[in-house]
C-alpha cells in the first residue's frame, strides 16, 4: 500500500515531520515501511520532448535511435533500450548534464558507436508510477522543452510504501493510515463531507438492486452518474495515482481507482445503457456458469462464487473480484450505475485465489472492507465526477444483506495491563483507543469498560484484540522489558544428548555431517537400490522435489558422486534426518535414520564404526549378521542388531548401484533407525574392580567354514570360557591352499583372569579345552597347530 | 702380589680406553672380574701374617672401591654417549607428514542450531521436537487460522498424499510443536523448538523449499508482553553478544495476540529483521486445552538458516545444501 504525505495531510492537515521520522512511526504503529521515497525532487534537468523519428541502431539490437525535438526544433539524438514510443509521441527526456533522482549523471556518450545525448525515462526513474520497462507517454497537449514538474505541475512529495498486516482492513486506504498516523501524533483527523448536488430523475426510478445472497452482499449501494466524462482524469488526480503505482486510464476508471485508494471501498462503474432497466442482482453462481472478465478471459464459475447479475439473470460481474466485459464503459458511456457493496471476505478470498485473480479491490473485500463507508464512497465518487461536468441523479440506492453490525466488547484494564505488562490506568487505554475510533463507554460497573469496534476494523471482535490496539498505540517500546524467572532446570532430552555424542563421535573420526535436500526426484529410491514407494508431494514445484524418502542413502550416494565428480574421492560424510519408510495412522510413521557413507572403504569399515557406535552408546548386545540387504553387495552386507534385534544394516554399495549413481570407487555403508538403537536396552554393565592378580593369554586359531562368521566362534568362545575368560579378540584371518576351499584360519586370543587369584596352568588349560572343544563341535572346525 | 694403586692405575687406563659399553664391560672383567689381578690378589692375602693381612686387605678394598667408581664414572659417560648417538639418529623433520588431517566437520547448521539450543538451555528451557510431515490441524488448525482463512496463504504449503486430501502437509513453521506441547504438558511452560520446515518456494540465493526454524514457547500464570521484550533482548545479548539491541514492531499472526516482529540493531546501528512474535492468542490455548485465563504465555521463532550464514559469512543459501566437501570442511 502506498500512501502520499500531502495525501494524508488531506485528513490531517498537521501530519508533519521529517520522512524518516513518519518512516519510523509508521513501522511502530505495525505499518512497516518497505520503502520511503522523494516525489517529484531531481526533475530539474527533466523536459517534455516529441519523438520526431526511430531508427534501427546499426550495431546493437536492444537499443534504438529516437530523434528528438526539445523545444527547440533540432532534432537531437539518443539511445533508448525501450520501443515503445511512435513518432509524435510525447516523452521525458533527460537532458545532458542531468542528475538523475537515483543519483545517475547524464552525460553525452556514446553507446556501440552512436551518440546519445540525454536519457529519455520511463515513469519509475522519474518517480512516477512502477513502469520500468517502457518510456512515460505523455499527453499530447503538454508544450515541448517545458520542465516536465511544471508540465505536469508535480510538487514535491513523500511516498510511503507500507506492507499491511492480513488485520489492517483500514490501512488498505489513504483515509484509514492518515487516522492511525494522526492519533498516534495526537493531532486531529477528520474526513471532509463530500459535497453533492442532486438532479434529474431519482435514483430509485432508474435502477434496483435485489440480493439473493445475503450472506455473500451485506450492503449493495448504488447511485446513477449521467454526463460521466470520457476525456482523461485532471493532472493531480493522475500524478496521485501515478505515483502510488497506478496507471491513469480514463476519467471514470480514474475516479474508481482513486475512491478506492482514499477511502478503502472498491467500486464498479456499469454502463447504464447495458444494464436492462438498472437492474441488477446478487446470487451464488451455479456450477460452470460462465462469464467473460473485463479482462477479456471467459470464466468458468462454481457455487462458491458469487455473481451480479442483470433482469434477466446473466452473470455481468464476478462479486469483489473484477466487473464483466459486457457492461463496461466506453467512450460513448454517458450514464453509469456505480457501485459499492460489501462482501464477505473468506467467499472473495476463495474465488481470487481459485481464479488467480488477485486485484487491488479483492485484497480490500478479502481483509474486510467497511460496510459504513459505502455511502460516502459514492458521493465522494459522485463529487469529483461532478467537477468533470457530471450530474447525478437523486438519492441512493441502499440494499442490505446481512451486514456485519459493530461489535462492543467488554475490557477489564487489569487484563490489559497483564497480558502487555504495563500499568495504564482506563482513562490512559481510553485515551488511546478513542483516536483511532474505538468508542469506549464505561460501562459504570467499574469492571471496565466496553468498547465498541469501528466497521472498518472487522478484524478486530474480542478483548485480546483490544489489548493489542492498546499495545500499539501506548508503543511496545514503552513497555519495561523483564525477563521470566523459571523455576525449571534448562537440559536437553536424553535423545538430544545421544544425538550430540553421536555427532561427536563421528566427527571425532574424522566423518564430515552432509544435508543432503531431503526431497527426492522419482527414480532415485530405484537407483539406491531401494522400492519406489516413498509418500509423494502433492504440488511439487519441480519433480526433483516430489518424493519424500524412506532411507538416508539416495541423499548421501548424491553428495558423494558430487564430489567424486569434482575430484574429490574417499570423501566420509553422515546424516541424521528424518525419514518415511512407509505405513503410519493419522500422519505417515516419521523414523529418524543415521546413515555414514564411507567412499573409498571396504564393508568392514562399516562395522568397525558401528562396534564403536556401539559401545559409545553401550548398546547392549550390538551384532552384526551377515545377510542380504537391498541395494547392497550381496556378498557384503548385513544387519544391524541391537540387544538382538535388526536396527539398521551396512555392508558396501551394490556395484550396480554405484554405476547407477555414476560413483567409480567402493563405498562402505551403514544405515540405522536411530530412534529403534538408541530406545534399544543401554546401560554400562556393573562396575567390577580390575583384577590385582596377573592375567593369562591363550592364543587359539582354527579352520573354520566360511558359511559360520567369525561373530559366531567369538560369541561360542564367549560362552564357554565359563567365568574366567576376560575377553576374546579376533587377531588374525589368513585362507590358503592348504586349508582348502570354503575354510579360512580365524585366531584368536583369548585372556583368562580372575579378580581373587593368580590362576594355575591347571585352571587355563581346562578352560582353554572347553573353549576348542565348543568351536569344533558346534562350528565343524578344526583346532590349527 | 701386584701393587694395589697399581691396580687402580691399570684399570683407569684400560677402562679410559673403552670406547663403547661392550668394551667397558670386558674391561669390567678384566679388571675386577674373577680372574682378575684384583681377585688374584685378594686370595694371596690369607699367606700373610694376620697383621699384614689386615693392612693388605684393606688396601685391597680401597682399591676395589676406586676401580668401581672409575668404571660406573666411565659407564655413564658412555650410556650418555651412546643414548646421544640413537637420538640423533632418530632426528625426524616434523613436517614430513603424508597423512591428511582427516578432522569431521558438523555442518553450519547444525553447529547454528546447536548454539541457540545451547543459550535457551542456559535461559532455562528444554528442547522440544516434532513431525516434519505434519496434519493440517497442527499447523494451521490449532494455530487460530480457521479453513479458507487467508493468512493461510502467507504460507506456501506443500502438502503431501496422504489421508484425505489436504489434511497432511509438510510444516510450514516450527509453531505445530507449540500445540502439541501445550496438548502433553501442563504449564508452566518454558521449550524451544528447533526444527525442519518446508515452503513451495524455488531455490535461489535466498530461498529453500527447506529451511529451519527455532521457536519459543513460554506459558506461566502471569507471563506479558514485557516479558517476551526482555526475553528477546536477553537472547540478543546471549547469541549475539555485547552491544547488540533488539525491538519489536506491532505485526500480525494468527496464533499471537498482540503479534510483533522482532528486529536486532548491529552495534553499527544497522538493523536486521529477525522473526515474529507475540502473546499466544488465546483460541490457541483454547485448543490446546490451557485455560487462557488461568494462564498467559508468549511464542517467538526465527530462521537458523539465514543466522548461519551470517555467522559464516555465506552469501548463498544454496550451498547448504550442496554438500560439497570443500564447502563443509571450512567450517
Amino acid at each position: 500500500m502506498k500512501v502520499l504525505l500531502s495525501w494524508l495531510q488531506d485528513f490531517a492537515p498537521d501530519i508533519d515531520g521529517a520522512p524518516e521520522d513518519l518512516s519510523e512511526i509508521l513501522s511502530n504503529l505495525g505499518l512497516a515501511v518497505e520503502e520511503l521515497s522523494h516525489i517529484g525532487q531531481g526533475l530539474e534537468g527533466i523536459v517534455v520532448a516529441e519523438v520526431l523519428a526511430t531508427r534501427p541502431h546499426p550495431d546493437a539490437d536492444r537499443i534504438h535511435l529516437v530523434d528528438v525535438d526539445a523545444g527547440d526544433g533540432e532534432a537531437l539524438q539518443v539511445c533508448c533500450g525501450a520501443f515503445n514510443m511512435a513518432v509524435g509521441d510525447r516523452v521525458p527526456l533527460a537532458v545532458v548534464g542531468t542528475t538523475m533522482p537515483n543519483g545517475m549523471d547524464i552525460a553525452r556518450r556514446k553507446m556501440r558507436g552512436q551518440w546519445s545525448n540525454g536519457m529519455l525515462c520511463s515513469g519509475a526513474e522519474i518517480g512516477m508510477g512502477d513502469d520500468h520497462e517502457g518510456i512515460l507517454i505523455l499527453e499530447q497537449s503538454l508544450s515541448l522543452g517545458v520542465p516536465l514538474a511544471e508540465a505536469l505541475g508535480i510538487r514535491p512529495d513523500v511516498l510511503f510504501d507500507l506492507e499491511v498486516n492480513p488485520n489492517r482492513p483500514d490501512a488498505m486506504s489513504v483515509m484509514g493510515v492518515a487516522r492511525d498516523l494522526a492519533a498516534c501524533l495526537g493531532v486531529p483527523f477528520s474526513v471532509p463531507a463530500p459535497k453533492i448536488e442532486e438532479t434529474g430523475q431519482p435514483a430509485a426510478e432508474r435502477a434496483s438492486v435485489s440480493i439473493a445472497a445475503p450472506d455473500l452482499c451485506g450492503r449493495f449501494g448504488v447511485r446513477v452518474l449521467d454526463n460521466v466524462p470520457s476525456g482523461p482524469s485532471p493532472r493531480w488526480m493522475a500524478n496521485r495515482l501515478l505515483a502510488v503505482g497506478q496507471r491513469p486510464i480514463s476519467a471514470v476508471v480514474d475516479l474508481s481507482n482513486y475512491v478506492m485508494f482514499e477511502l478503502g471501498q472498491p467500486n464498479h462503474t456499469y454502463d447504464l445503457d447495458l444494464v436492462p432497466g438498472g437492474e441488477l442482482g446478487v446470487r451464488m453462481a451455479r456450477p460452470g456458469e460462465q462469464m467473460t472478465t473485463l479482462d477479456g478471459v471467459e470464466r468458468t464459475l462454481t457455487e462458491a462464487d458469487g455473481v451480479i447479475v442483470n433482469r434477466d439473470d446473466v452473470a455481468i460481474g464476478l462479486a469483489g473480484v473484477m466487473g464483466g466485459a459486457s457492461t463496461e464503459i466506453s467512450a460513448e458511456t454517458s450514464s453509469v450505475l456505480l457501485e459499492a457493496a460489501w462482501w464477505d471476505p473468506m467467499t472473495i478470498a476463495r474465488t481470487a485465489r481459485r481464479l488467480g485473480l488477485r486485484s487491488e479491490a479483492s485484497a480490500r473485500f478479502e481483509r474486510g472492507a467497511d460496510p459504513d463507508i459505502i455511502p460516502m464512497a459514492l458521493d465522494r465518487f459522485a463529487e469529483l465526477a461532478a467537477a468533470l461536468s457530471s450530474t447525478t441523479s437523486p438519492g441512493m440506492i441502499d440494499a442490505s444483506g446481512n451486514r456485519p453490525e459493530p461489535v462492543t466488547v467488554r475490557v477489564r484494564p487489569q487484563r490489559v495491563n497483564s497480558i502487555l505488562g504495563t500499568e495504564l490506568s482506563a482513562d490512559e487505554m481510553t485515551g488511546l483507543l478513542e483516536p483511532i475510533g474505538f468508542a469506549c463507554d464505561s460501562g459504570g460497573d467499574g469492571q471496565g469498560f466496553d468498547v465498541t469496534i469501528p466497521t472498518w476494523r472487522l478484524d478486530s471482535a474480542t478483548e485480546i484484540d483490544v489489548v493489542e490496539e492498546v499495545g500499539r498505540l501506548h508503543g511496545f517500546s514503552q513497555i519495561a522489558r523483564t525477563v521470566p524467572v523459571t523455576e525449571q532446570a534448562g537440559t536437553l532430552t536424553p535423545r538430544q544428548q545421544d544425538r550430540r555424542r553421536i555427532q561427536a563421535l563421528l566427527t571425532g573420526m574424522g566423518i564430515t555431517e552432509a544435508m543432503p535436500l531431503p526431497f527426492l526426484a522419482p527414480g532415485d529410491l530405484a537407483r539406491a537400490g531401494l522400492g519406489d514407494d516413498g509418500i509423494t508431494v502433492t504440488n511439487p514445484l519441480v519433480a526433483e522435489e516430489s518424493i519424500m524418502r524412506t532411507s538416508l542413502r539416495p541423499g548421501l550416494l548424491k553428495a558423494v558422486a558430487y564430489n567424486a565428480a569434482r575430484r574429490t574421492t574417499g570423501v566420509s560424510l553422515f546424516e541424521i534426518g528424518r525419514v518415511n519408510p512407509g505405513g503410519g495412522g493419522d500422519l505417515p510413521d516419521e523414523h529418524e535414520h543415521l546413515a555414514v557413507i564411507l567412499a573409498g572403504q571396504e564393508a568392514t569399515a562399516a562395522t568397525t564404526l558401528w562396534r564403536r557406535l556401539a559401545r559409545n552408546l553401550a548398546v547392549a548386545n550390538p551384532g552384526v549378521v551377515n545377510a542380504t540387504v537391498d541395494g547392497l553387495h550381496p556378498g557384503r552386507s548385513g544387519q544391524v542388531l541391537a540387544d538382538g534385534q535388526p536396527v539398521g544394516a551396512l555392508g558396501e554399495i551394490d556395484p550396480q548401484v554405484l554405476d547407477d549413481n555414476e560413483i567409480g570407487e567402493r563405498v562402505s555403508w551403514l544405515e540405522v533407525d536411530l530412534g529403534a538403537l538408541l530406545d534399544a536396552d543401554r546401560g554400562l554393565a556393573p562396575y567390577r574392580a580390575p583384577s590385582r592378580y596377573p592375567s593369562s593369554d591363550v592364543d587359539l586359531a582354527f579352520a573354520v567354514p566360511d558359511e559360520v562368521s567369525a561373530d559366531e566362534v567369538a560369541a561360542t568362545i564367549a560362552q564357554s570360557g565359563g567365568e574366567l575368560l576376560a575377553s576374546v579378540a579376533l587377531f588374525d584371518v589368513f585362507r590358503s591352499d592348504q586349508l582348502g576351499e570354503g575354510r579360512r584360519s580365524l585366531a584368536y586370543t583369548l585372556r583368562f583372569e580372575a579378580s581373587d587369584r593368580t590362576l594355575n596352568d591347571a585352571e587355563v588349560a581346562s578352560a582353554r579345552q572347553s573353549c576348542i572343544d565348543a568351536v569344533t563341535t558346534t562350528h565343524n572346525a578344526t583346532l590349527r597347530g | 702380589m701386584a701393587e694395589p694403586e697399581q691396580l687402580v692405575v691399570e684399570a683407569q687406563r684400560q677402562a679410559e680406553a673403552a670406547t663403547t659399553l661392550e668394551e667397558l664391560s670386558a674391561v669390567r672383567t678384566a679388571v675386577s672380574g674373577k680372574r682378575s689381578p684384583l681377585v688374584a690378589a685378594r686370595k694371596e692375602l690369607g699367606a700373610l701374617d694376620p697383621e699384614a693381612r689386615r693392612e693388605a686387605g684393606q688396601a685391597l678394598n680401597a682399591a676395589k672401591a676406586a676401580i668401581d667408581e672409575i668404571l660406573s664414572s666411565c659407564e655413564a659417560e658412555l650410556s650418555a654417549a651412546a643414548r646421544a648417538e640413537k637420538l640423533s639418529a632418530e632426528r625426524l623433520d616434523l613436517t614430513e607428514v603424508t597423512d591428511r588431517p582427516s578432522d569431521g566437520h558438523l555442518h553450519v547448521i547444525t553447529q547454528t542450531w546447536q548454539e541457540l539450543e545451547d543459550v535457551f538451555v542456559g535461559m532455562g528451557y528444554r528442547v522440544a521436537e516434532g513431525p516434519e510431515i505434519e496434519s493440517e490441524w497442527y499447523n494451521f488448525g490449532a494455530l487460530n487460522f480457521p479453513l479458507g482463512h487467508p493468512a493461510r496463504d502467507m504460507y506456501d504449503t506443500l502438502y503431501v498424499d496422504y489421508g484425505e486430501s489436504g489434511s497432511t502437509l509438510l510444516r510450514t513453521h516450527t509453531s505445530p510443536v507449540q500445540a502439541r506441547v501445550m496438548e502433553n504438558q501442563e504449564p508452566p511452560i518454558y521449550v524451544v523448538a528447533p526444527g525442519r520446515c518446508f515452503r513451495q518456494d524455488t531455490a535461489d540465493a535466498t530461498h529453500m523449499p527447506v529451511f529451519h526454524q527455532i521457536e519459543g514457547l513460554v506459558v506461566d500464570r502471569d507471563t506479558t508482553l514485557g516479558d517476551l521484550a526482555g526475553t528477546i533482548e536477553a537472547f540478543t545479548a546471549a547469541y549475539f553478544g555485547p552491544g547488540f539491541t533488539s525491538r519489536l514492531r506491532p505485526s500480525y499472526f494468527p496464533f499471537t495476540e498482540p503479534s510483533a516482529e522482532f528486529d536486532i540493531q548491529r552495534p553499527d546501528g544497522t538493523w536486521l529483521e529477525l522473526g515474529g512474535c507475540g502473546m499466544v492468542h488465546p483460541n490457541v490455548f483454547k485448543a490446546c486445552g490451557i485455560d487462557p485465563e488461568q494462564w498467559q504465555g508468549f511464542a517467538f521463532g526465527f530462521g537458523i538458516d539465514r543466522l548461519a550464514l551470517i555467522r559464516f559469512g555465506i552469501d548463498d543459501l544454496r550451498e547448504l545444501w550442496t554438500n560439497d566437501v570443500r564447502f563443509l570442511e571450512q567450517f
